[in-house]
Parts: structure tokens; C-alpha cells; sequence
């Protein structure tokens, strides 16, 4: 058969432009596994009408996640979930493909295949991807029924089929033959099926190529935990059995009876049909940097492949094969250079991860071990040059990805030597501790899903084209999707790319925890914690003393549960609260005395005025809540102008707080013509009632004396608009960026009324709200319903919260400025030390 | 002072996770860090962003939040953190029988 006949055959691949009149050119691949399709989704992203492909599988599915036949095996995926192109794809991209048909022939001066069915097609460029063949030991009874290896779907299938004969009376005991990955993800897979399994490993140490002693032993411990059985040292002699298998024999003469035996013993490049065929075959397939073999329309890609000496058996270099393959099959440079590995063991609850040379032997090496037998963690860097060139993690993995990329970077960690093994957090000191910098600083190449090899700038570009969940991302890049390990690290990177915008869960306080402020909240007064070491310690917070965001919440948090009792904690407090003072641009401090309602005297005008000039503050402005703000005090002269201020009766106005801030009043009934209550007067009240009380932020009052509202009650947090019949109370205003007109709460006809209310609403906001949202943002959330149900119809309730109000105010109502100007909290505000001169020659 | 190290005082002197500062004539202000795990670290006062004072921030592990922007400053390296570039000079410290001392030599460095 010639090319033609191929085309006019069954698998044609039909329309005008497979004709001669556009002569596209024939790829054809040979394997239909991890790398081979890959690379032909690589090519069709670069240039999809460029090639006319049909693919060749020995087996009988489509493309499959071949790493994730261990969860198959373990049943926690089944293999409709593990299927990595559908038919329809193949349809859709015109790919012919061709399974159950294996390539048995190549002939390289007809560019022509033939397959085991005798059909013969003709190519122009042909991709040879034929994985590996599983390494069989050759020992006596190798080829009886029920010894198999652990390679494709159809081994799996007999696997679980085993199992499932126990059930019925057949076999329970499964052997496998090697400790190494694969035996060990086999082993746990038959396990949670059922299966008594025995692990026979000839090395003294389970999965030797990636573990050290200690780290193996460990593993050991805790598959024998598990129920396991593992016999290290063990050389098998001979598999028995009449027909089928019945057991093993051990060198030693030992005897364990099986009824299945999986050979995990470890793979070879499937190169049989290359060699054949006369191409240039090491260890495996000879390829250049462009995955080119000894002859030039031939291409191999993969496991069967042998690039620079190295020959590779796991996926993450297939990808790196892949992207340069295709680059060079659509006319572009892209050497391809080796990749450095890393592996992970899929057993569900136990971590082991490594990278690199772990033996520590070649010259200059040295080790950094961390150890902590009760969690059952075992850490060990390899280091040689001041550069990591291993690592073999187990129990707490973590730190993989990040230990890894310092591995494939070769940069030096001099820097960092002391805190290494602790992880990235602590070694990138206390600010990149945040996971978030942490990712950031991974680069575009870095691997972040190993399953489906999917790169950081991969997720990133999927991200930036409009997926925004995860879901989205699972969806689009497959990151994520299969076996989840890397969820977190997608999350990061949508969060990282998204800001605000990522779709998911609640947003948890900050990057120092997994809780919200709801859920820390809650925890707060369900756990009767009361302190912040104490809120961090329960709650496993992921930093050593938290970040400039959550502290100061929970010192909020922590006041507002427990007033009277709660110390504050003036460390967890930005600095405008710390110091009573607003910071201004330039390091200087601005003052505010509080002017109840507005209202202001002689005394209190010649006060501020003599501030003003004894410390030359530069400048005094009447503020947006009538209060007058004197500017450019400096932090040391602070508590003299309180001093000054309160000689003449002022108090701290709070501006700096997340607190009440002003009342703002009109004059209401006393001057005004249109005035129907004593607005003024009310305010005045409102403000000797409310100050003092922190918040989750700030808040503003104002009271109006008629609806014309010259006091702007109805963008404030809490407004009163008098009118004939009595009060308007308005709540959830805001001046701010984003402007918002109250929403009416009620009606109500006196003074006590509005000043119960009020109180109320203040509680229930302090209560409830998240520290450093405002009520406007707050009550939106909530909705204006709840707050009337709590507020106006359940009376009962509304004279809890505003006696739970009245009760903290007991305790939060003085004047911080008092303490200091007495000297109160001296180191806030005096140097530590004064050297004048401190100039090396006036010193000598 | 001891040989080329200033005695500024007592570490307790210093709150927990939080500040002092010491004026130092021809070197402007330096502030004195002491953290939750009782280490003692000196910068000079001024965030690298916009000179915020440092000395006013939040301290948390082995960083400080500037008050004015909230960069955060590594107070061993005085680098700007995460996506943030900028760097405030450091002052060599120690603490020697609880009593506090700074570097001179750097602490004029600090000021060049
Ligand atoms: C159970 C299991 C778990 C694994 N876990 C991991 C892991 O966690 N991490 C990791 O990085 N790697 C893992 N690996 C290894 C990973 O699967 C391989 O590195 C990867 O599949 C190699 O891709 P490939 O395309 O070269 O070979 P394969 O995926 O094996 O594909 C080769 C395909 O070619 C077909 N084929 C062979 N000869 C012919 C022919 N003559 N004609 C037509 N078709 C042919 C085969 O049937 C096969 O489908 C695991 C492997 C197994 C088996
Ligand atoms: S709000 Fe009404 S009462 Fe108050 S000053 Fe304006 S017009 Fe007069
Ligand atoms: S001045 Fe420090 S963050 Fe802007």
C-alpha cells in the first residue's frame, strides 16, 4: 500500500486540504501516551492547520493521565477522570488516531510505518513516543498467569480485578516486586483494596534512588503502619505456582504465598522498534537539543528517549521535550537542555518528596538535617558550593517546590545557609513568610501542577485570559485538576493575578492564617481566648507573632469581647492610635481636640491658638466634622501640647482613631428658622455618649434640624434628621470614595430614643462587623433588614446591645491624652538615647 | 561609649515588638528595633519608599510595616519586601549585658 491507498482507506482524514493541492505534511506518531500526544497539542497550539496528524496507540483508550493510574488503583479516581484528551478532541483537531494497533515496522527509506494489522502509512515527519516497557526480572515462573507489572490501564484493571476475587473467595494476598515509587503506589493502591500486601525490595532502603536511610525508614515505619508488609533485603529466588501464581520464594528460602504479583522493579526506554529500524540507540533513542534522531524526518520524544546521556522516567522533563519539539517542528530555535527532576510519592497521607542528589557524595558536600520524631518530619538539603544540589523531604513537603527551584536555579543560599532547612518562610525572613511573595517569586518556568505539567506562566496566561476560579483554571490548563496537590499554589497564583477578583471561598484574615474574621471571631468568644498569642496559638496561625494586618484586628476583636478585661495590646496598633495623633507625610504629627457638637469657647479657641504658636505648628484647619486640626507637632512634643489642651478642658478628639469621631451638628430649633429640635444639643449628647469606644473603624455622627440637613446627616454612619413628629435615624452613610447615602433605619419621637438606638447600632456594628470595614460596605453585606430586625423589631435584643454598649464605654471612655501629658508611656514619645556629635574625629 | 560601639541603653527599654529611636547628630534618626523573639536590630529611620518613619510601624516577625504605606522592611537586611524595591541602611547592634549598643563607624555610613 502507498500513501495514496492509506488515504482512500478507512482513516483518511477527510476535506480538500489533506489533498495534493495543498499538500499539508503527515506527522505520524507512534504512541499515543504522555508525550506524544503532548506534543501534539504543543504543535496545534502553535500552529494548528500546519501538519496533518494521525496517531498510532497500542492500546485500546484515548490519551490518559498515566500518572494517575495510581489513584485509579488506590479508587479515588476512575478513569473517566484521568482521560486527557476525549475523542471528540481528536475529532475536532482532524488527528487520526489509531489504537489497539501497534507500529511493529518502520521503513525509513519509504517513510512508511506498518502496523501489527498490516496497515502501512506513509509520513513526512514521524514521532516516535513509545515510552517504556516495564523491566521484567527474569526469574523462574516470571511468565505465569497473575504476575504483572504496573504500566497501563489494562495492568490496573487485572489489579483491581484481583481484589475483587478476594470478595468472592479468590486470593487476598498481592506481592509486589519493588520499593520504589511505583512498586509503593501499586502496594498502597491494593491495600485499600483489600489486598494483604507484602513488599519485597532488594536494597536495604525503600525507594533508595530518592531517599536516604533515615527518610526510608521512616517511609517504612509508616506503611507498615498501614498494614503493610515490607520486607527490605529481599531477593527473590523464584515465583511459584501450578497454572497460575501461587507465591514467591525468597533467596533465603523464605516462601509468601500471592495470587498476584505486580513487578515494579523499574522501566527501560521502549526502543525496539528504533532499533530496528536502524536509528542511533544508547540507553535509549539518540535525540539532539530539537528531539531530532539520527535521521532527520524521524523524531522521538519521551521516556524512549536518551538526550545528553540522561534518559528520563517521569513527566515533568517531557514537557520541557515537548515545547521544543514543537518549536522546531514550526520553524523556531528552541534547544531543549535537560531537565533537573523531582518526585513526589502519590500514597494519600504520606509525604515524601525529592530532588536531586540526595547521596551527598561528591566533593564539597555538606548536609543540613532537620529532624523532629514526634511529628514524623525528616528534612535533609544537600548543599555543595553554597548551592542546593539535593533535597529529601518527608512528613511536612511543603517546601518542595521552593527547595527545588533553588535546585534547577543553582543560586547561591549563602544568605540564607541558617534558616534553610525551616522552609521559606522563616529563611526569606519575616515579610516573605507571606506564601503569597513566595510564589511571586517563582519563576515563569517553575512547575506548579506536576500532574499535567503545567508551568507558573502557563497558569498565569490562563488566568489573564478570563479564567478566575479555580474551577476555571482546572478547566482550561488542567492545573490543579488531578491529583490536587498544587491547589494551594493555584490559589496563590489567582490571587496573586487577580487581586480581589479571584472567584472562591471567603477570604480568610490574612496571609498568617486559614480563618476569615468571622471564623476568627467566632473562635474568639466560643474558645473564651483572650489574648492574641493565645488567639494565634489555637488557631494555628502560620506566622510567628502575625503581620500589620491581623494583629491590629485582633486586638480589636479581642477588646470588643472582653471589655474592662482585655489589656491592649499598643504594639498590635497602628501608629495614629498608638500615639494619638494622625501622622502626616512628612513623620509629623496632626492634633484634633474634640469640640462636642461643634460647640467651642474663648477658652478652648485661646488654647488651641496658644498651641499653635509655642510649638510653631504650621498650620490649623477646621476639619469636614467642624473640629479644628493643628498640624507639624512632632512626635516628641506631643504630649506637651496635650498638656497645654487639656489645662484648658479638651480631650482627645479621637481623629486618629478607628473610633467616633465627630458629631456634627446644625444649630437646629435655638437659631435656626427652620430648626424643628434642638439638633445642637442632641448632637452634644449623642457624642458625650459614643466617644471614647473603638470600632472596627471609623465613625462619623451628624444631626440635622430639618430635612434641609445642613449637617449632611445622610452620608454619615449614623445620621438624625429631626423633623415635627420627632427623628429620622439614618445609618450605613459614606463621604468617602465610594459615596453612599444612608438608608433609613426608623422613626422614632425622643431624644432617649435616638440615643438608645444609637448605641445599638454602634454595638451591633462593633460586634459584628470585620475590622476595617466601614458600615456603609458593612450593611450592604448584611443587609439593611437584618439590621432593622435586630435593631428596631427585637426590642429585647436592641436593650442588650445598648446596655453591652453602655457597659464597655464604662471602661473606654478617658482621655488617652490625659495619661500621657503625665508622663504616661514615656518611650512612645522620647528618644532612646541623643549622641551630639557623634562625628568620628570629635569622637577620637 | 565602648571602643567603636555606642551605649544607647536598655534593651528593656525597648517594648516588645516595637521601637525606640536615638538622634545621632550627622546621622539622623536611627531607630532600634527589638522583636517577638527578643532580637534587637537598628535601621535607619526612614522607610525607603517615601522616608516614612520606621520606627512608627507595626513589627511583626523579623519586619517592619512603615506607618505610611505599609511597605514592609526586612529589619536584618533594611530590604523592601515582596514586590517593593528599596533599601534603608542598616546599623550594627548587639546587646551586652542587657545594655543596648550601636555601631558607630555605622552609624555614620548610615548617614553618608
Ligand atoms: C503508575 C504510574 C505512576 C506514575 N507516576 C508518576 C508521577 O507521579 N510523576 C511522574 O513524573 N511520572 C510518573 N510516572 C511516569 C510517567 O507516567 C511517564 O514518565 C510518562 O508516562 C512517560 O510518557 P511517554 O509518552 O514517554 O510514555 P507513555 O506515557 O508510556 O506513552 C507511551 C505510549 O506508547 C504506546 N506504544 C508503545 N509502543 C508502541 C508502538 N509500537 N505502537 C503504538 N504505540 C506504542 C504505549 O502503549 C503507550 O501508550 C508514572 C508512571 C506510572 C506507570
Ligand atoms: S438643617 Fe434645618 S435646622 Fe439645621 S441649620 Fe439647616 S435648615 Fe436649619
Ligand atoms: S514611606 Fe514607607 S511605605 Fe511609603
Amino acid at each position: 500500500m502507498d500513501f495514496q491507498d492509506y488515504r482512500a482507506g478507512e482513516h483518511a482524514a477527510d476535506g480538500p486540504d489533506t489533498g495534493p493541492a495543498s499538500p499539508r505534511e503527515h506527522l505520524v506518531v507512534i504512541g499515543n501516551g504522555m508525550a506524544g500526544c503532548r506534543a501534539v497539542e504543543e504543535l496545534l497550539a502553535r500552529d494548528a492547520g500546519r501538519y496533518r496528524v494521525t496517531i498510532f496507540g497500542a492500546e485500546p483508550h484515548v490519551n490518559y493521565n498515566r500518572i494517575m493510574l495510581s489513584p485509579v488503583l488506590a479508587g479515588e479516581k476512575s478513569f473517566d477522570e484521568i482521560v486527557i484528551n476525549t475523542a471528540d478532541w481528536y475529532r475536532e483537531n482532524g488527528i487520526d488516531l489509531i489504537v489497539s494497533d501497534p507500529v511493529i515496522a518502520i521503513d525509513r527509506a519509504a517513510r512508511t510505518v506498518t502496523s501489527r494489522s498490516g496497515r502501512v502509512v506513509a509520513y513526512d515527519r514521524l514521532l516516535i513516543a513509545t515510552g517504556s516497557d516495564p523491566f521484567i526480572i527474569p526469574v523462574p515462573g516470571y511468565d505465569l498467569p497473575g504476575v504483572i507489572s504496573f504500566r497501563d490501564m489494562k495492568d490496573v484493571d487485572t489489579m483491581v480485578a484481583a481484589a475483587d476475587a478476594k470478595n468472592n473467595g479468590g486470593g487476598g494476598e498481592a506481592i509486589v516486586i519493588g520499593g520504589g515509587l511505583l512498586g509503593l503506589e501499586a502496594a498502597h493502591g491494593l491495600s485499600l483494596r483489600g489486598m494483604k500486601v507484602t513488599v519485597l525490595h532488594l536494597p536495604g532502603t525503600l525507594m533508595e534512588r530518592q531517599l536516604d536511610e533515615a527518610a526510608g525508614w521512616l517511609l517504612k515505619t509508616a506503611l507498615e503502619a498501614r498494614g503493610q508488609t515490607i520486607l527490605t533485603g529481599a531477593d527473590t529466588a523464584e515465583i511459584f505456582g501450578q497454572g497460575k501464581v501461587e507465591g514467591v520464594r525468597l533467596k533465603d528460602g523464605r516462601e509468601i504465598p500471592a495470587s498476584l504479583v505486580v513487578m515494579a522493579v523499574g522501566i527501560r526506554p521502549s526502543v525496539a522498534l528504533a532499533r530496528e529500524a536502524g536509528l542511533e540507540v544508547g540507553r535509549g533513542i539518540k535525540v539532539d537539543d530539537h528531539m531530532v534522531t539520527s535521521d532527520p524526518a524521524i523524531l522521538a520524544v519521551g521516556e524512549c528517549v536518551e538526550h545528553d546521556g540522561q534518559v528520563y522516567g517521569l513527566v515533568a522533563p517531557l514537557w520541557d521535550m515537548c515545547r521544543s519539539l514543537a518549536d522546531g517542528l514550526t520553524g523556531k530555535v528552541n534547544p531543549y537542555r535537560g531537565s533537573v527532576t523531582s518526585t513526589k510519592l502519590k500514597v494519600s497521607g504520606i509525604d515524601v518528596f525529592s530532588a536531586g542528589d540526595f547521596s551527598g557524595a561528591g566533593a564539597g558536600c555538606e548536609d543540613i538535617v532537620l529532624r523532629d520524631a514526634s511529628r514524623g518530619v525528616y528534612k535533609r538539603l544537600v548543599l555543595q558550593d553554597d548551592r542546593i544540589v539535593g533535597a529529601v523531604l518527608y512528613g511536612d513537603t511543603g517546601d518542595g517546590s521552593w527547595y527545588f527551584d533553588l535546585l534547577r536555579k543553582g543560586e547561591s543560599v549563602a544568605d540564607l545557609r541558617d534558616l534553610l532547612i525551616f522552609g521559606q518562610a522563616f529563611a526569606s525572613g519575616g515579610g516573605q513568610a507571606d506564601p503569597k511573595a513566595a510564589v511571586a517569586a517563582l519563576s515563569d518556568d517553575a512547575e506548579i501542577c506536576g500532574c499535567n505539567g503545567v508551568s507558573k506562566g502557563q497558569v498565569v496566561s490562563c488566568i489573564a485570559k478570563g479564567a478566575h476560579s479555580l474551577d476555571a483554571v482546572r478547566a482550561t490548563c488542567k492545573a490543579s485538576a488531578s491529583c490536587g496537590s498544587c491547589t494551594g499554589l493555584v490559589e496563590t497564583l489567582l490571587a496573586i493575578t487577580l487581586g480581589d477578583d479571584v472567584q472562591s471561598g471567603p477570604k480568610t484574615m490574612c496571609k498568617c492564617t486559614s480563618f476569615t474574621h468571622d471564623d476568627v471571631r467566632r473562635e474568639i468568644i466560643a474558645q473564651g481566648m483572650k489574648s492574641i498569642p493565645e488567639v494565634m496559638q489555637k488557631l494555628h496561625w502560620g506566622t510567628p507573632d502575625g503581620c500589620a494586618s491581623c494583629r491590629p484586628a485582633l486586638n480589636y476583636y479581642l477588646l470588643c469581647a472582653l471589655p474592662g478585661d482585655y489589656v491592649d495590646d499598643q504594639q498590635s496598633r497602628f501608629v495614629n492610635e498608638r500615639l494619638h495623633a494622625n501622622i502626616q507625610k512628612d513623620g509629623t504629627y496632626s492634633v484634633v481636640p474634640r469640640m462636642w457638637g461643634g460647640l467651642t469657647n474663648p477658652r478652648e479657641l485661646r488654647a488651641i491658638a496658644d498651641v499653635v504658636e509655642k510649638y510653631e505648628a504650621p498650620m490649623v484647619k477646621v476639619t469636614g466634622g467642624q473640629r479644628l486640626d493643628i498640624f507639624g507637632i512632632k512626635k516628641e512634643d506631643l504630649p506637651a501640647v496635650w498638656a497645654d489642651l487639656n489645662a484648658a478642658g479638651m480631650v482627645s478628639g479621637h481623629a486618629y482613631g478607628k473610633a467616633l469621631r465627630t458629631v456634627k451638628t446644625c444649630v437646629g430649633s435655638e437659631w435656626c428658622r427652620f430648626g424643628t429640635q434642638d439638633s445642637t444639643g442632641l448632637g452634644v449628647r449623642l457624642e458625650k455618649m459614643s466617644w471614647g469606644s473603638w470600632m472596627p473603624h471609623k465613625f462619623k455622627i451628624a444631626v440635622s434640624g430639618c430635612p434641609r440637613n445642613c449637617a449632611e446627616a445622610t452620608i454619615k454612619d449614623f445620621g438624625v434628621v429631626c423633623v415635627d413628629s420627632g427623628y429620622e435615624l439614618h445609618v450605613a452613610g459614606n463621604g468617602g470614595i465610594h459615596v453612599r447615602a444612608t438608608d433609613l433605619l426608623c422613626r422614632v419621637s425622643t431624644e432617649q430614643q435616638v440615643l438608645d438606638y444609637c448605641a445599638a447600632y454602634i454595638q451591633l456594628y462593633r460586634e459584628e462587623a470585620r475590622y476595617l470595614e466601614r458600615t456603609a460596605p458593612w450593611v450592604e453585606r448584611v443587609g439593611i433588614d437584618y439590621v432593622k430586625q435586630r435593631i428596631v423589631e427585637d426590642e429585647v435584643g436592641r436593650e442588650a446591645l445598648c446596655a453591652r454598649f453602655l457597659y464597655s464605654q464604662s471602661f473606654s471612655q478617658d482621655d488617652p491624652w490625659a495619661a500621657r501629658a503625665e508622663g504616661g508611656e514615656r518611650e512612645q514619645h522620647a528618644h532612646m538615647a541623643q549622641f551630639k556629635p557623634v562625628k568620628a574625629e570629635e569622637m577620637a | 561609649m565602648i571602643g567603636d560601639w555606642l551605649d544607647i541603653g536598655w534593651v528593656n527599654e525597648i517594648p516588645v515588638r516595637g521601637s525606640r529611636t536615638v538622634t545621632v547628630d550627622g546621622a539622623g534618626e536611627i531607630a532600634v528595633f527589638r522583636t517577638g523573639d527578643d532580637n534587637v536590630f537598628a535601621l535607619r529611620n526612614r522607610c525607603p519608599h517615601k522616608g516614612g518613619p520606621l520606627s512608627q510601624g507595626i513589627v511583626h516577625g523579623h519586619s517592619v510595616a512603615c506607618p505610611l504605606h505599609n511597605w514592609n522592611i526586612a529589619l536584618a537586611t533594611g530590604e523592601a519586601q515582596g514586590e517593593d524595591k528599596g533599601c534603608t541602611p542598616t546599623i550594627p547592634v548587639k546587646v551586652d549585658g542587657g545594655r543596648v549598643l550601636i555601631c558607630r563607624t555605622g552609624t555614620l555610613q548610615a548617614a553618608a
